[in-house]
């Protein structure tokens, strides 16, 4: 195993954005479902916190969060530079023949690393939240989401985040080694897309108060 | 017809778009022939003509390419600046014609660059080690017919340029893998299947290209539609080469 | 006549004895340079097509040490890549009756005779090699669900013996060159010089020593120097100006290497074929084949009344003229190239061409059957010409494709000044009066992979020859004569392209030394084409300086060379007063109007020596023995 030798190259350090993007996926997920308990009521998505805290789950899970978004991030930096680097410049505007979704991995994963700070702000730390209780989840969560300008702010951070996965995980897969139909990464990224929008919605709504 | 054209002329280290007015064209030419016209004109009246590169005029030798309206080899899928006709464009059209720009393609003079970095790719690894006179009999190793035709759709790569020209991120890796999956899926190509990989990515990144970021602009820009799937396969073969014994 | 004979001439390099051993015995009796001594012997090979790139690859794995020229921007891009059709081998895979034997048979009858048979049987032999050599490359050859290879019948050869890569067989096979041609590169035994063309020889004490060179990037003339010079530059077919060759494809090495002292052989020789895209107007800069597989199931034809303006579907049955079908009835639309071009250009012209018809074949296999033969063919003739070869029959035209004459050499492929060997098309030893299709490819690949590294060293066994540099008297001659020759093409600044004038030689050519010759024609042709070199001298314009780039200036060089060429082609033809294979002189012809060949006074090999430009050439005769194949009449109707 030639680790440093495999990340020397252009293509190791997609397998270090791959390994990584796949590692934050996966908490996107569970997050995702995670979210989807506050359906189930205001205890039930308190207790889920408060188990998640009980069992020690997540300084351990901040700590390869941090791990991972150091990594992904460091490795774009660097084959972004090299990009820069290496592309043309033209007179007139390259047309896009390929996907736009492709196109946006950049500055979405921009927006979403901007959101990511804001969020951590909100609903982790509470210092921007308008109700800002830590442990209290429930209340935080519809304290944020009656706001049209938090959930305009939200839509558009998980839109993103969508985008990022569509590609992504076509890419990551691509980068490991095996063509996937880029169906897949689009059904991915719809489900937790809808996953996520669907709090802030009901929030909204008054489905959930 | 008539045609605008707008063509980058450079003879130093910069150049600029110089607009040229082009009529009694024909839809029948190609756009070749319509840069031939205007370089007869240009000839006669006491200017230089355009340096553009070209050989073949059939699509096949992978030495003319050129950006036009900002789209390697112009609008037409699947088909190189020689075999692109005037009858795909309109008659009083503007025409931007630049030539292909990354960091490992240096301008040469006008429309012509330098693209040896294909051939150091190709050279530090892209090819399978049989020295005349060593081969056995032809039919000694018989060959899948789906690896025969995989190992063909990537060969028929011209190494024109068009995929680099293209991408957002100046890579040349759809033509690296191109070569790797070529050779990388013919049984006679096994024993240099990794280093083969390894070396040429290397060189690759040596040679200034940027990093393939999947973005799939280079499969449609490739005038022979050389598909994203060699790509995954060149990095699959590069993690093994990267993941077990460092000799292989 | 404007020539003079000289003394005949014979190779001195073939054995005697029984055909089936002489290639093995001239590499017994050829001397070795021991591999410890081979680093110390220096080649110069120009050209990096299939011949050169293989020659080149091949000396560089032997351990010489090999300087490699092509004037593109990569060696990968020399015109072999576009062959389309496919490479004869005599592997007999498909037990149906090839051999070896065969394989000579047929080349020696299709070249019409005109051909040695030595080098032919030599090429036969050495055809099995090839294809083992290539598949170990990595050559994707189409194949057969059972993993072997697939071949197929091709130019109507009665055999299934052309391997072949669908229709880009010589782009892969160049790209298995190139990518040997690399390795050696890597490994820094090969020295490459892309975007370098050769403009001049430079003969020392009657060996040939090295070349003088332009780069075209920076403009620089410069020498480089070896034991040995190979020239594998390909062939002459750009005088015609519209051909099949790629724009770049020029006679300038073989001509200057002529006018150095090595004899031209059979330059009348050209080959015109039939399936080609017709010219669309006069900005056609150049012309594109079809494959002559095309033929197997479309059929030709032309309307009856030449002047009918109506569309080709159109006209109905009883207005059409099959007229391939109509004269040769035992072959119909599958006769050979030269007669196939021939019957068309008598019956049509070039901007109106000929029919192809795939109507039948559709109606009785259906589409996707015929989609799937010809698909890739129908998608290049629709983008060429945007007509749908699926609903109106195609038009083809003949067009100049290949051509046999060239250098002339031995059996070592060594040409009439020692140490220039000349390899590929650029000589002339294979394919007599007609080359058979997939046969070219073969060719390039025997002569530089098999036959020049197996004779070479007899040569260089002698070397290392002194050292020569920049100021020996007789580099400095040349190199000065180079330098003021450039000077010269851009001193003249007229009034005239130097595509005006080609195209203007290119059309005088066609019309009168293209596919049918005849005195009066080319006593007009060499009457014209002084006075066109004349004026080409007097009113050329080139822009632009010797010092960078220059597009206009290389192409001014070119055919500068190809009006002296031309000179001789015509002079060669004229004196020729037989019809055969690729030469069709109307005065030869038996009653019904095909070629008449005549053995018992041309049966021979035409060099011809160089005296000086407008001079007339002295003729050397090589007489040909045919001791295995009879000569008899070919025969298709």
């Amino acid at each position: 195993m030639d680790t440093i030798g495999l990340y020397r190259t252009t293509v190791g350090k997609k397998v270090v954005m791959a390994v990584t993007g796949a590692g934050l996926l996966l908490y996107v997920v569970v997050h995702m479902l995670g979210n989807l308990t506050v359906f189930s009521g205001a205890e039930a998505i308190n207790g889920y916190g408060r188990w998640l805290r009980e069992i020690g789950v997540v300084w351990p899970t901040r700590v390869a969060l941090l791990v991972c978004v150091t990594l992904h991030f460091v490795a774009a930096y660097q084959l972004t530079a090299k990009a820069r680097k290496a592309r043309g410049r033209y007179q007139h505007r390259r047309r896009v023949q390929g996907s736009y979704a492709a196109r946006t991995m950049r500055w979405g994963g921009v927006i979403i690393a901007l959101f990511v700070v804001y969020h951590l702000l909100d609903l982790t730390v509470g210092w921007l939240n308008p109700n800002g209780v830590p442990g209290e989840i429930h209340a935080n969560v519809v304290a944020d989401f009656r706001h049209w300008y938090v959930v305009l702010a939200y839509s558009v951070a998980v839109l993103a985040l969508g985008f990022h996965i569509r590609h992504g995980v076509w890419s990551a897969t691509q980068t490991l080694g095996v063509t996937t139909s880029r169906v897949i990464g689009l059904a991915v990224a719809v489900a937790i897309c809808a996953g996520f929008l669907s709090v802030p919605f009901a929030v909204f709504t008054g489905l959930v108060s | 017809m008539k045609l605008t054209l707008r063509i980058w002329r450079q003879s130093g280290a910069t150049g600029r778009l110089v607009e040229y007015v082009v009529d009694d064209l024909s839809p029948d030419m190609s756009f070749l022939e319509a840069l031939d016209v205007l370089n007869e004109r240009l000839i006669t009246t006491g200017q230089e003509p355009v340096a553009f590169d070209h050989d073949c005029r059939e699509g096949i030798c992978g030495m003319c390419g050129m950006m036009i309206n900002g789209m390697a080899h112009g609008p037409e899928r699947a088909t190189t600046a020689c075999q692109l006709h005037l009858r795909h464009f309109r008659d009083g059209d503007v025409v931007t014609v630049e030539p292909w720009r990354a960091e490992p393609f240096p301008v040469v003079r006008d429309l012509v660059v330098d693209r040896s970095a294909f051939d150091r790719i190709v050279a530090a690894g892209g090819y399978i080690s049989v020295p005349t006179g060593s081969a056995p009999d032809a039919h000694a190793t018989p060959v899948p017919k789906p690896d025969a035709d995989t190992a063909f759709e990537a060969a028929a790569c011209i190494g024109c340029g068009a995929c680099v020209a293209a991408c957002p991120n100046g890579s040349a890796m759809l033509f690296t893998a191109a070569k790797a999956t070529h050779l990388g899926v013919l049984p006679q190509g096994q024993p240099e299947r990794y280093s083969r990989a390894r070396d040429m990515v290397a060189e690759h990144d040596a040679a200034g290209f940027g990093g393939c970021t999947n973005t799939g602009e280079c499969t449609s820009a490739c005038p022979k539609g050389i598909p994203l799937t060699t790509i995954a396969r060149l990095n699959a073969d590069l993690l093994r080469a990267h993941t077990t014994r460092s000799d292989r | 006549m404007p020539y003079t004979e000289g003394a005949p001439i014979s190779d001195q390099r073939v054995p005697a004895g029984p055909i089936e051993t002489r290639w093995d015995r001239r590499r017994f009796s050829a001397r070795l340079v021991n591999p410890a001594n081979r680093r110390n012997r220096s080649v110069i090979v120009v050209g990096t097509g299939l011949a050169g790139g293989s020659a080149a690859a091949t000396l560089g794995e032997l351990g010489y040490r090999v300087k490699s020229f092509c004037y593109q921007d990569s060696p990968r891009r020399a015109h072999s890549i576009a062959a389309q059709g496919g490479i004869n081998a005599a592997k007999n895979y498909r037990n149906d009756g090839d051999s070896v034997h065969r394989l000579f048979y047929d080349t020696v009858k299709g070249g019409d005779f005109r051909s040695r048979e030595s080098n032919v049987h030599r090429l036969a032999q050495i055809s099995v090699e090839i294809i083992d050599q290539c598949v170990a490359q990595g050559v994707p050859f189409a194949r057969e669900y059972g993993g072997l290879l697939d071949t197929r019948s091709f130019g109507g050869a009665q055999v299934s013996r052309t391997f072949y890569a669908r229709g880009q067989t010589g782009q892969q096979l160049l790209l298995g060159a190139y990518q040997a041609l690399e390795r050696q590169v890597a490994a820094g035994r090969v020295e490459m010089h892309p975007r370098t063309e050769m403009l001049d020889l430079v003969v020392v004490d009657g060996r040939a020593r090295g070349i003088v060179v332009r780069d075209l990037v920076s403009g620089a003339v410069s020498t480089h120097f070896a034991d040995a010079v190979v020239l594998a530059t390909g062939g002459y077919g750009n005088v015609f100006h519209l051909s099949t060759n790629a724009k770049g494809c020029n006679a300038t090495a073989i001509w200057r290497a002529h006018r150095r002292g090595a004899l031209f052989a059979n330059p009348c020789f050209t080959q015109i074929h039939p399936t080609c895209i017709p010219i669309s107007g006069d900005h056609q800069s150049k012309l594109t084949l079809m494959s002559e597989s095309l033929r197997n199931d479309g059929r030709v034809w032309v309307p009856r009344d030449p002047h009918d303006t109506r569309a080709p579907n159109d006209i109905p049955e009883a207005d059409r003229d099959y007229f391939l079908e109509r004269m040769y009835p035992a072959f119909g639309n599958l006769v050979p190239r030269d007669i196939a071009s021939r019957a068309a250009k008598n019956i049509s012209d070039e901007k109106r061409g000929v029919h192809l018809d795939f109507a039948d074949a559709i109606a009785r296999l259906g589409t996707p059957a015929v989609e799937q033969r010809y698909g890739n063919l129908f998608e290049m003739y629709q983008r060429i010409t945007g007509d749908d070869p699926y609903r109106t029959p195609m038009r083809i035209y003949p067009a100049v494709h290949y051509t046999m004459g060239g250098l002339w050499v031995d059996y070592d492929l060594r040409s009439t000044i020692p140490g220039l060997y000349v390899i590929g098309e650029a000589n002339f030893s294979d394919h007599g009066a007609n080359r058979l299709g997939a046969s070219a490819l073969m060719q390039g690949l025997a002569d530089g992979y098999f036959v020049l590294p197996g004779v070479i060293g007899d040569y260089l066994a002698d070397a290392p020859f002194d050292p020569v540099d920049d100021h020996h008297p007789a580099v400095a001659d040349t190199v000065s004569e180079v330098r003021g020759r450039v000077k010269t093409l851009l001193a003249v600044d007229g009034d005239r392209t130097v595509e005006s004038f080609h195209r203007e030689l290119g059309r005088l050519m066609w019309d009168e030394c293209g596919m049918e010759r005849n005195e009066a024609g080319l006593r007009k042709a060499l009457e014209r084409i002084p006075e066109l070199r004349e004026e080409f001298w007097q009113r050329v314009k080139v822009p632009g300086t010797g010092e960078r780039l220059n597009q206009e200036l290389e192409k001014a060089g070119r055919v500068a060379d190809f009006f002296e060429l031309a000179e001789l082609m015509c002079v060669d033809a004229l004196h020729r007063e037989e019809s055969c294979g690729g030469h069709f002189r109307s005065e030869s012809q038996t009653p019904d109007g095909e070629a008449l060949r005549d053995d018992a006074n041309f049966s021979y090999v035409a060099a011809w020596e160089y005296t000086g430009v407008g001079q007339p050439p002295v003729l050397h005769k090589e007489e040909l023995v045919f001791e295995h194949v009879t000569p008899s009449t070919r025969s298709y109707s």
